[in-house]
């Protein structure tokens, strides 16, 4: 148990949490095969590009709208050379300083969204799996009317609303777009799996004690359905990449004076893959493919060591004792 | 092995106001019917779950609620407990009327009123410790919020149920522990708040025969340290024996049988108690005993049999019993299941016309011959059913049976419902004991 390893001095309270941190930590820290492979490669890419998010201003030479350089423009269209390792584009600017620098905007932007999402979608699905009733009628069925347009156009409609009106074309605007996208998931995943837990007899339980609907929804349904969320929300942020990436493209996204983005870039780059130019292009794609990877290993992997169902133990090869059939010939007789 | 603890001492408690005052309890279930019924909001009927139940409950006594599945033994559990509300009648508890008290009224009860589920794997939050959830009742109530208290306090009743040393069980998580131990962190649970009644439902029938006795020692011991009282649910007498006081036998929703625990087993009236007691497995597999158990299932609590709700598969039904026109289904497709393959099986049901007339409740029936076939056929059908077993209790309720037009007129007695009537030691609700009806 991580109790063992904690430092001396410890309350009660705090051994506890440690425990449960070491319960909640256990299934990765087992977990074998294929699921441990997806899980720490998924890890390893997203580690990549977290670092290339924060360290962006060190790891890249120029900015994102930098065109030129000690008074020299940089070249249009010019080859990956020593100068710009990833050429530059039809402006002048770097392609790597864009790729590096799109990392941060891609993060920013899905950690908002996913934040925003699990923050509406997680309560509103306990509330209204917990409670049932007309509240949950009305919810359910504004959430599978939203679930029934497709998420980019969704998310279209959101982010030129948005666009439109005084917040601008910034990251707020796409996290917001996404967000509206993925409320539903969430609510109907934490919903449905809250009406189940509902009925089990620790929520009676919980109810004959006395406990309050609050106390019961915090204490005793929220960690058992909890579980199911981390999987989704790393899956659904590889996802979310791909949106961003594709409001980007349609030109909905990040505007290109607030934020780098590999989908803008993509889309700018279409019109040079047909005279041979492909760096503009394949740097950024390939970006997006990376994390977009890197992301659904993770979250494939957390599945499949998180969900009972997947999961895999790991069992000892079993010997057979070499005695055992004449055993039990003789016992036959 | 009956330890002394329980002795029954009913008279001693005789005068006092009795803890609990259960009279003509109703809970019904709604049904969900079909998809079309769903849409418009239509409900499709309703299960009489717990259909007129009176009884006391003595401060200090056990007593147990005995009864096959779907009795409405669990659903007066719940009642009592406040999780699902009553659809009539009174429950006094202490002398207060908690049917219909709202939820944050009853939840300073709670306190005095506690629970111990069958199941004890689900009867804990997995996410939470030992410690956690048996100290939450404590939080919950805003008793205790100091967190060494607390946990002091969770040792002292850990260790009261048997989980001793208690350090060894604070931290850990129920999957830590095994279905005894278990059962014990959710008895120490539902003591920590020191009630005064605690409604055990089933709480050992899930557990392995060797754990199922020191549980139940437990749970004795516990009455005398905690000067509880208990309503023990379940469907096996065995155990009711060992730990009952009083014993109430309860059918599809109503109280069949109640009295003490020695007068019940010594001299059972009911005849559903009668078979029950019957249906005890004997520890002597050499003694061959005669067990006649109840013919047929439990009848469907959503359209119970007219009068007496057991006279179906009552041995020693009569006339006032409540015969009506399904228990005549009953009979007929009884007689071909058990006659199946024989041909006489084909002529017989080419005679009779469609069965389903007979679907509807009612104490006489207006039965029609098949297509083509005469009512006097029909007539000469039953008058020969009848005379291969005139001992079958169906045809002591038939009043009257003769062809009239073109349907075969069949009335039965009229139905008489039992009343709960003390017989002895006991009351009983049955009318060979109701002088009225049978005499």
């Amino acid at each position: 148990m991580a109790s063992t390893s904690a430092p001396a001095p410890i309350t009660p309270h705090g051994r506890a949490k440690l425990i449960a941190l070491g319960r909640a930590t256990k299934p990765i820290r087992e977990a074998s095969g294929m699921a441990r492979f997806m899980f720490w490669t998924g890890v390893g890419i997203t580690l990549f590009f977290v670092a290339l998010a924060i360290f962006a201003p060190l790891l890249s030479r120029y900015n994102f709208t930098q065109y030129a350089s000690g008074g020299h423009r940089f070249p249009q269209l010019g080859h990956p050379s020593s100068a710009h390792w990833m050429g530059t584009t039809v402006q002048s600017s770097d392609v790597m300083s864009r790729v590096v620098y799109g990392a941060q905007t891609e993060l920013e932007v899905v950690a908002i969204a996913l934040a925003m999402s699990l923050s509406v979608g997680v309560p509103l699905g306990l509330i209204s799996g917990y409670f049932g009733g007309i509240l949950d009628r009305a919810l359910v069925l504004l959430m599978d009317a939203l679930f029934a347009f497709p998420y980019l156009l969704i998310a279209i409609v959101i982010a030129f609303v948005l666009a439109t009106s005084s917040i601008g074309g910034g990251i707020l605007t796409a996290a917001i777009a996404i967000t509206a996208a993925y409320v539903p998931l969430y609510f109907r995943v934490v919903r449905n799996h809250v009406i189940s837990v509902r009925e089990e007899p620790y929520v009676d339980a919980a109810r004959a004690l006395g406990a309050r609907p609050r106390t019961v929804i915090r204490k005793y349904v929220f960690f058992n359905v909890v579980q199911n969320v981390p999987p989704i929300a790393t899956l659904n942020a590889a996802d979310a990449i791909l949106l961003l990436a594709s409001l980007g493209f349609l030109g909905y996204g990040i505007q290109p004076s607030q934020g780098a983005e590999w989908g803008y870039d993509v889309s700018r780059a279409v019109s040079d893959a047909a005279s041979g130019i492909w760096w503009t292009g394949l740097f950024p794609g390939l970006a997006i493919v990376l994390l977009v990877t890197g992301l659904t290993l993770l979250g494939e992997g957390l599945n499949e060591t998180l969900n009972p169902v997947l999961r895999q133990r790991r069992f000892g090869r079993f010997e057979f004792d070499e005695r055992e059939p004449r055993e039990e010939a003789l016992l036959d007789q | 092995m009956r330890p002394e603890a329980v002795a029954p001492q009913p008279e001693q408690h005789a005068d006092e106001e009795p803890l609990v005052s259960i009279r003509n309890l109703e809970t019904y279930y709604s049904i969900r019917g079909n998809f079309a019924d769903r849409l418009v909001g239509r409900e499709a009927g309703v299960v009489r779950a717990v259909d007129g139940v009176s009884l006391d409950i003595r401060r200090g006594e056990v007593l147990g609620l005995v009864g096959e599945s779907g009795s409405g033994k669990t659903t007066l559990g719940r009642t009592l407990l406040g999780l699902v509300q009553a659809t009539g009648g009174s429950v006094e508890f202490e002398g207060r009327e908690i049917t219909g008290l709202p939820e944050r009224k009853f939840r300073e009860l709670r306190r005095r009123i506690q629970v111990v589920f069958q199941d004890p794997h689900a009867s804990l939050n997995p996410a939470m410790t030992i410690a956690q959830a048996v100290g939450h009742p404590l939080q919950i109530h805003g008793v205790e919020h100091d967190r060494t208290q607390l946990r002091a306090r969770v040792a002292d009743v850990l260790e009261r149920v048997g989980l001793a040393p208690a350090e060894a069980y604070l931290d850990k998580y129920p999957s830590d522990l095994s279905g005894g131990q278990k059962q014990r962190a959710v008895i120490a649970r539902a003591l920590i708040l020191n009630p005064v009644l605690l409604v055990a439902d089933e709480p050992v029938s899930m557990l392995d025969m060797s754990v199922r006795a020191k549980i139940l020692e437990l749970m004795v011991a516990l009455k005398q340290d905690f000067e509880l009282t208990y309503l023990y649910i379940t469907h096996d007498l065995a155990t009711a024996r060992f730990f009952c006081d009083r014993i109430a036998i309860m059918y599809l929703g109503r109280i069949v049988e109640i009295g003490p625990a020695e007068a019940i087993y010594a001299d059972p009236k009911h005849p559903y108690t009668q078979a029950l007691l019957r249906a005890i497995p004997e520890p002597d597999p050499t003694r061959a005993v005669p067990r006649d158990l109840p013919r047929g299932e439990v009848p469907d609590a959503a359209s119970p049999p007219l009068g007496c709700p057991f006279h179906p598969r009552c041995p020693r039904a009569f006339e006032p019993c409540g015969w009506e026109s399904r228990d005549l289904r009953d009979l007929l497709e009884f007689r071909w299941a058990r006659l199946a393959g024989e041909p006489r099986v084909e002529e017989e049901q080419a005679v009779v016309g469609d069965l389903d007339v007979l679907d509807k409740p009612a104490p006489e029936v207006r039965l029609p011959a098949a297509r083509g076939r005469k009512p006097e056929e029909v007539v000469a059908l039953l008058e020969r059913i009848r005379a291969e077993d005139p001992q079958e209790p169906f045809w002591k309720g038939v009043a009257r049976l003769e062809a009239s037009g073109s349907h075969v007129a069949l009335d039965f007695h009229l139905p008489q419902e039992p009343r709960l009537e003390p017989v002895g030691d006991v009351s009983v609700s049955c009318h060979l004991y109701d002088s009225a009806a049978s005499g």
